[in-house]
């Protein structure tokens, strides 16, 4: 049987994400990746996916006190056909996770999630049958922030945690992130 | 002159509006670089404190446990030895886990302690990649030794 060996794209939350494989051997535009890494970290368009109080800190860590103009991220965008990362504000609840997941389905490539605030990250204080324990089990989390709900300056930290992610790359550097797919013919033909 | 008065004329009055506000106090704070004092109430992260001697505060009684509404706190006890002394009472706490995540940071854990061990301090840079993470130990909470003087 052919091996292949692929990449583990950027999230490394526990749940597996369908079309998140991306073929192996970027090796002849490594440079180019990091060029664009630095331009993807350095304008990050958020959704505005604000859905209980954490939405309040949102919207201030987006005004002229915090300014997260100055990350790049100043354009909050009401449609995930034009944001780069969702940044899930508040509890989600069970009824609302499938709207989440389609939403995040929606929004192109490169994409990221900040899980934002202990009810979107662990489901806080609301440990009971309406909401989802942690939204990690819907969506890939990148970067989660604690705090009930995180102040603006915890948020731009978060988002700057995320940007030093994203500009770090994804190459694999270790053997253990490398993972290798078995193909069958019909797939081989495919890929060549 | 037409041009001048519809399009000119608003035009300069647009930007004496801009002219005027930069003579405004500047109110962002350039985070990174610079940190905004937090309130004296302010609370986040938590500390476990030590006594003047070394010794820890915290005597394992799982109170703080049983205050915390998001049922974050994690406390399991042990017995102080004469050999091993890590607090001034009988017991001391062998684990001590938070989930940091799960906190709401509602200081009841605070107000629950009976020697003021846990306290909630201005650290607000918390955020992780992943859940594991944010699960902070007792080494990660205790405060360092008080130097020796």
């Amino acid at each position: 049987m052919p091996k292949r060996i692929e990449t583990v794209v950027l999230h490394d939350s526990a749940t597996p994400v369908l079309g998140d494989i991306q073929k192996g051997g970027n090796v002849i535009v490594t440079s180019l990746d990091t060029l664009l890494n630095q331009a993807r970290a350095n304008s990050l368009w958020p959704l505005t996916f604000g859905l209980a109080c954490c939405a309040i800190e949102m919207m201030s860590s987006v005004a002229s006190r915090f300014d997260l103009a100055r990350f790049g991220s100043e354009a909050f965008r009401a449609t995930p056909r034009q944001a780069d990362v969702m940044i899930i504000a508040g509890r989600l609840s069970k009824k609302m996770a499938p709207v989440l997941r389609q939403i995040y389905d929606q929004m192109p490539e490169p994409k990221w999630v900040i899980s934002m605030g202990a009810c979107a990250s662990t489901g806080g204080v609301y440990n009971n049958y309406a909401i989802v324990q942690g939204t990690d089990q819907i969506v890939p989390v990148d970067v989660f922030v604690p705090g009930c709900p995180p102040s603006p300056d915890a948020l731009i930290y978060g988002i700057m945690k995320l940007q030093s992610k994203i500009k770090r790359g994804n190459n694999p550097k270790t053997f253990k992130e490398l993972r290798i797919v078995e193909l069958t013919p019909r797939e081989l033909e495919h890929v060549n | 002159m037409a041009v001048f008065k519809d399009v000119v004329k608003p035009v300069l009055a647009g930007f004496g509006i801009t002219r005027r506000r930069l003579r405004h106090e500047k109110v962002t704070i350039m985070y990174p670089e610079e940190v905004r004092e937090q309130y004296p109430r302010t609370r986040w992260r938590h500390v476990l404190t030590r006594y003047d001697s070394g010794l820890e505060r915290c005597i394992g009684c799982s109170l703080c446990a049983g205050a915390c509404p998001a049922r974050c706190i994690f406390v399991e006890a042990a017995e102080n030895t004469d050999e091993a002394r890590y607090s001034p009472g009988e017991r001391y706490a062998a684990r001590y886990e938070i989930n940091m995540l799960r906190c709401i940071f509602c200081g009841y854990c605070q107000e629950a302690c009976p020697t003021g061990a846990i306290v909630l301090r201005g650290d607000f840079e918390l955020a992780t990649y992943t859940r594991d993470e944010a699960i902070f130990t007792k080494e990660m909470l205790l405060q360092p030794m008080p130097r020796e003087s």
